[in-house]
Order: C-alpha cells, then sequence, then structure tokens
C-alpha cells in the first residue's frame, strides 16, 4: 500500500519536473542570446545598430537596417499572397464543404505543413524563381517602383521569397482560423439565417464577425512562422547586402544573415555578438506575437467550454 | 438578386483559392519528383559519399540518410522521455487548472514559435562553451528541444480528450493517480500519442538551419556520439550550393529522398492511429 503511494508521489514529482524543465528552456535560450549580445550594445546603441545602413563587420560596422528591411519585405508579401487564399480557403472548408471533401483535403493541408523547409527551398530554386526571372520584363516599367523589374532578375528576389514563404504559411493559417470558424456557436448562425439572411449574409455577417479575433490570431501565427523562416527563403531570395527598393531586388533577410555567417565569425570581434543580436530580436518579435495571439485564443477557448 | 450573385462570386473565389492551396501541394511534389526522380539511383542510397563526390565523381549519400535516421531517432528518443511525462503533469488531475499550468503552455508555444536558426545558435553558444565540437551529440541535443514543445502540445490535447468516466471508474476501484494515468490514460491515448510522434519526428528529421552548425557535416558514418554527422536537409542544401549540374542533380535526388521519408512517415502516422485505435474504449 505504502509502496503504491510512495510511486505515485514520485511519479508525480517526475512529471512535475519535466514539464518545469520543457517550459524554462524558452527562457534559458533568451537569456543566453541576451548574455552574448550584451557585448555589442556595450559598444554601440540599439538605435545605430537597427538604422545603420553599413554593414562591415571588418571594419565594425554592423547596420541591421538592410537586413531588417528584407525581413520585412519578405515576410509582408508573404501575407500578402497568404492572408486571403487561406483565409477564403478556411471559410470554404468550414462553412460550405460537406464531410467528404474536408477528409480529402485537411490532410492535404497537414500534409503540406509537413514538407521540411529546404524541399520548399529547392522547389522555389527549380521553378518559382525561374518563372520570376521570366515574368521580370514584363514589369520593366510598371509605374510603381515597388514592382518594377528594372533591366533585369535574376529570379532570386523579394517575390520568389515572398512566394514560396506563402505556400509554407497557407497550412498554418488555414488549419488555426478553420478551427475557429468550428467553435462559433450554431445559434449564431441560425439567429442570422432565421432573420432571412441567405447562407453568404450570414457567413459575412455573422460567421466572420464573431470569428474575427481567432482569424486575428491565426495570422499572427503564421506570421511569426513567416519571419522566422531561414532555410527555404536563403534559398531563394538572393542574400545581397543592400536595400531594397522593388519586388523584383534581392534581398537579405535576418534569419538568412545568421544561417549565412554564423560558425566563421569567431575571428572578427564583436561578429558573433551582432548575429546573436539579430537572434535575440527574432526571438522577442516571436515572443510578442505568440504571447498576442495564444491570449485571444485561450480566451475563445475558454468562452466555448466556460 | 444582387446577394445572390455577391455569394457566387465568393464562392467562386473559395473555391479557387482552395485549388490554389491544395494546387501548391501537389506542384511542388510534383517538381520535386520530376527532377528528383531522374538522378536517384541504388547507388545513391547505398553508398556513402566517396573522394571527389561533391565534384561530380562516385558515391551516393547513405552517409546522410543514415546520419538524418541517428538523428531523428536519437532525438525523438530524447524528446518522449522528457514530454509525455510534462504532458501528463498538464492533465487537470495534475497541475492542469492551475495558472502555473497557464504559464507552462504560454511559454511551450513561444518556444515552438521560435525559429530553428534561433535554436542553432543557441545550441553553438552552448557547444562553444562546454568545449565540444560539431557532432551527433550536439544535433540531437537542438533537435529535442526543437521537438520538445510539438510533442508536448500535440499529446496534451490527445490526453485531454481521455473521457473523464473513465478515470473515474479507475479511481473507484481504488487505483493511485499514478496507476489510473499509467494504466488507462496513456492506453486510451496511445493512437494520438502516436501520432504527436511522429509529427515531431517529421520536423526534426527534416529541419536543416538547427543543425547547420552543431552537427556539422561528414562523408562517413558517425562512430561515436562526438563525431561529426551528416543530414539530409544539409545534404540537399550543400548539393545544391556546387557549381556542378551532375552534384545539383543529385540534390534533387536527395530532397525527393527526403520528401518520401516524410510522406511515409505522414502515411504510417495514419495506419498506425488507426491500428490503435482498436484497443480504445468508447
Amino acid at each position: 500500500m505504502n509502496i503504491r503511494k510512495l510511486k505515485d508521489a514520485f511519479a508525480g514529482r517526475l512529471t512535475l519536473a519535466a514539464a518545469i524543465f520543457s517550459s524554462v528552456l524558452v527562457f534559458i535560450v533568451a537569456f543566453t542570446l541576451y548574455l552574448r549580445s550584451e557585448p555589442i550594445l556595450e559598444v554601440k546603441s540599439l538605435g545605430d545598430l537597427l538604422l545603420g545602413i553599413t554593414w562591415m563587420p571588418s571594419q565594425s560596422e554592423f547596420g541591421f537596417y538592410p537586413f531588417i528591411l528584407g525581413t520585412v519585405y519578405v515576410t509582408a508579401l508573404a501575407m500578402v499572397f497568404a492572408i486571403p487564399l487561406s483565409i477564403l480557403s478556411a471559410v470554404y472548408l468550414a462553412e460550405y464543404a460537406n464531410e467528404r471533401l474536408r477528409s480529402i483535403i485537411l490532410p492535404l493541408v497537414d500534409l503540406l505543413a509537413g514538407i521540411p523547409p529546404v524541399v520548399y527551398g529547392l522547389f522555389g530554386v527549380l521553378a518559382i524563381v525561374p518563372l520570376v526571372a521570366g515574368i521580370a520584363p514584363l514589369f520593366k516599367n510598371s509605374g510603381i517602383s515597388l514592382l518594377n523589374s528594372g533591366s533585369y532578375s535574376t529570379g532570386y528576389s523579394i517575390l520568389a521569397g515572398g512566394i514560396v514563404l506563402a505556400i509554407m504559411v497557407f497550412p498554418i493559417i488555414i488549419s488555426i482560423s478553420y478551427e475557429v470558424f468550428k467553435a462559433v456557436p450554431f445559434e449564431v448562425r441560425e439567429a442570422s439565417l432565421s432573420l432571412g439572411a441567405t447562407r453568404w449574409q450570414t457567413i459575412k455577417h455573422a460567421v466572420i464577425r464573431a470569428a474575427l479575433p481567432g482569424i486575428a490570431a491565426a495570422v499572427i501565427l503564421g506570421f511569426s512562422r513567416a519571419i522566422g523562416e531561414t532555410m527555404a527563403v536563403l534559398m531563394v531570395v538572393g542574400n545581397v547586402v543592400k536595400i531594397p527598393s522593388s519586388i523584383f531586388d534581392a534581398a537579405y533577410p535576418l534569419p538568412a544573415l545568421i544561417a549565412n555567417n554564423y560558425g566563421e565569425m569567431m575571428s572578427i570581434p564583436l561578429y558573433d555578438s551582432a548575429l546573436l543580436l539579430a537572434a535575440l530580436i527574432l526571438m522577442l518579435i516571436i515572443l510578442l506575437s505568440t504571447l498576442g495571439a495564444r491570449l485571444i485564443l485561450v480566451r475563445i477557448e475558454r468562452r466555448m467550454h466556460g | 438578386m444582387d446577394k445572390l450573385r455577391e455569394e457566387k462570386i465568393f464562392k467562386a473565389l473559395m473555391i479557387s483559392s482552395l485549388a490554389i492551396v491544395v494546387g501548391s501541394l501537389f506542384i511542388v511534389v510534383a517538381v520535386i519528383v520530376w527532377n528528383g526522380a531522374p538522378a536517384l539511383s541504388l547507388s545513391m542510397i547505398t553508398q556513402t559519399s566517396k573522394g571527389g563526390y561533391y565534384l561530380g565523381k562516385g558515391g551516393g549519400i547513405l552517409n546522410a540518410i543514415v546520419g538524418s535516421l541517428y538523428l531523428g531517432f536519437g532525438s525523438l528518443t530524447l524528446a518522449l522521455m522528457i514530454s509525455l511525462p510534462a504532458a501528463l503533469a498538464l492533465q487537470k488531475d495534475y497541475i492542469g487548472r492551475t495558472k502555473a499550468a497557464y504559464y507552462i503552455r504560454l511559454s511551450l508555444d513561444v518556444l515552438w514559435g521560435t525559429p530553428s536558426i534561433v535554436y542553432g545558435a543557441f545550441g553553438f553558444i552552448i557547444m562553444l562553451y562546454l568545449g565540444m565540437r560539431a557532432s551527433l551529440l550536439g544535433g540531437i541535443i537542438v533537435l529535442t528541444i526543437l521537438q520538445l514543445p510539438v510533442m508536448i502540445r500535440t499529446m496534451e490535447e490527445v490526453i485531454k480528450m481521455v473521457p473523464v468516466d473513465l478515470k473515474e471508474a479507475s479511481y473507484t476501484l481504488g487505483a493511485t493517480r499514478f496507476e489510473t494515468t499509467a494504466g488507462v490514460v496513456v492506453r486510451q491515448a496511445l493512437p494520438g500519442i502516436v501520432t504527436a510522434v511522429i509529427l515531431a519526428f517529421g520536423r526534426g528529421i527534416g529541419d536543416a538551419a538547427s543543425i547547420l552548425f552543431t552537427a556539422g557535416y561528414t562523408d562517413n558514418l558517425p562512430r561515436s556520439f562526438l563525431d561529426p554527422v551528416a543530414s539530409l536537409p544539409l545534404a540537399v542544401f550543400f548539393q545544391l550550393g556546387t557549381p556542378f549540374p551532375e552534384v545539383q542533380q543529385r540534390a534533387y535526388a536527395s530532397a525527393l529522398i527526403l520528401l518520401i521519408i516524410i510522406l511515409a512517415l505522414s502515411i504510417a502516422s495514419r495506419a498506425l492511429s488507426k491500428r490503435f485505435m482498436k484497443n480504445i474504449i468508447r
């Protein structure tokens, strides 16, 4: 009898320890990155680092601005493609599709989430980069400077990165917003339908409105996946240190900067510190967006289960 | 009748969006198969890389396949040992209802969202500090951290689904919390646990950024945990980076092998969870 109790107590402690250990990891990672990026923060101000435009580690010039801008461009473009396509798909799956279609499509969406980044990257190199290079001449003088391809594009560009990244973000936004639509109480639909609204009016005015916070959460989580994606983007985005002026330009996002230079930066002072600061910045962005999205989702879950 | 036209337009938009999403999956698979299949040969999967392999000479990527399996199974074992107890601790019978559990879940979600390149950089700092080289062990540890949040959060969802009545029946018979957890909950949640494990394994075996600095790369099979180890994602990346078309062809074939493994895992997880489903009380 006592042994059973003892076993129970021991197992309880053990599981608790495992849970605490895994949740503390995130603090360990963040703190380690902070410790190692401190040296550069002591020498230079954060503002100079974030807004500096010269990147010459050998002359101890560490301006992150081109990289931050590259990250922003690629991520924003991916979201421009992914948000409407994913949300429209999720609405269809949740509101129109029958059980059979759902049971075929949802596993495929999961599969899309499971494909490794490097495979997406190779797909980008083989299919998207040539496609972008092919259509670039059509946009020689499109009037809008952001869409101008100039005279020549290799195809390794923000546009290629944005397309590949959008495909990687589809499954995240779709599966979360699908769950959110499913969580909208059926009474909301019934009330609207009984007032004579059509199915589409019900979806537009009642269901989507009720699901809006959840959709926001889905978009935020998709964004946080996109901003940190390394390998796939690195392979198609060109990796040229400059301030991009059009989506046909090459860019050099932050994760690619870390991946390409980390491991060989030991000989240059402050170089590793600068790269780890980049990692820390990424992690803080993820931290904030995850917290925001989860707070919304937890509230929805509570409303559902009381 | 304008509202009906609007519905028609939006329905068409929705169907085309869905077609684009699903179509992109098929296009990705088709492009990889189309380019990879011609370069795929038996020697690619049965031989390790010989001298001059990256210049287009003979050999294969057995070192990368075996390396990826070592990394995958090593990190899977380690991650499972931590995440199953952790997921069980988040049950309502344990700390599930407390404020602490809320923060544990939140920090796991942040860990889940953290880019794998950040794990890679973190792992590298720790290894420098410990005086370790890039090695199998380093790769396994970093991949374990990468898989932990995926496993814990997915397992927790499955464990939550175990009917309360079943647990109560077990408690009524005088079973302790541990006996109920080990004998009823884990068994009942097994299909879902298997799915969670396979999902995490797929994430571990496919990730490149985290093992870029921590696992290294070599043409040989590792003989100990402290040897550097090759991996499939990095094989794709490095071979693609060479200027030789023959070697780039092999990158396509390596990506195809990786894709086949991922597809096989997905099918296996469905089949396995269906099979374990038989032993479940509903």
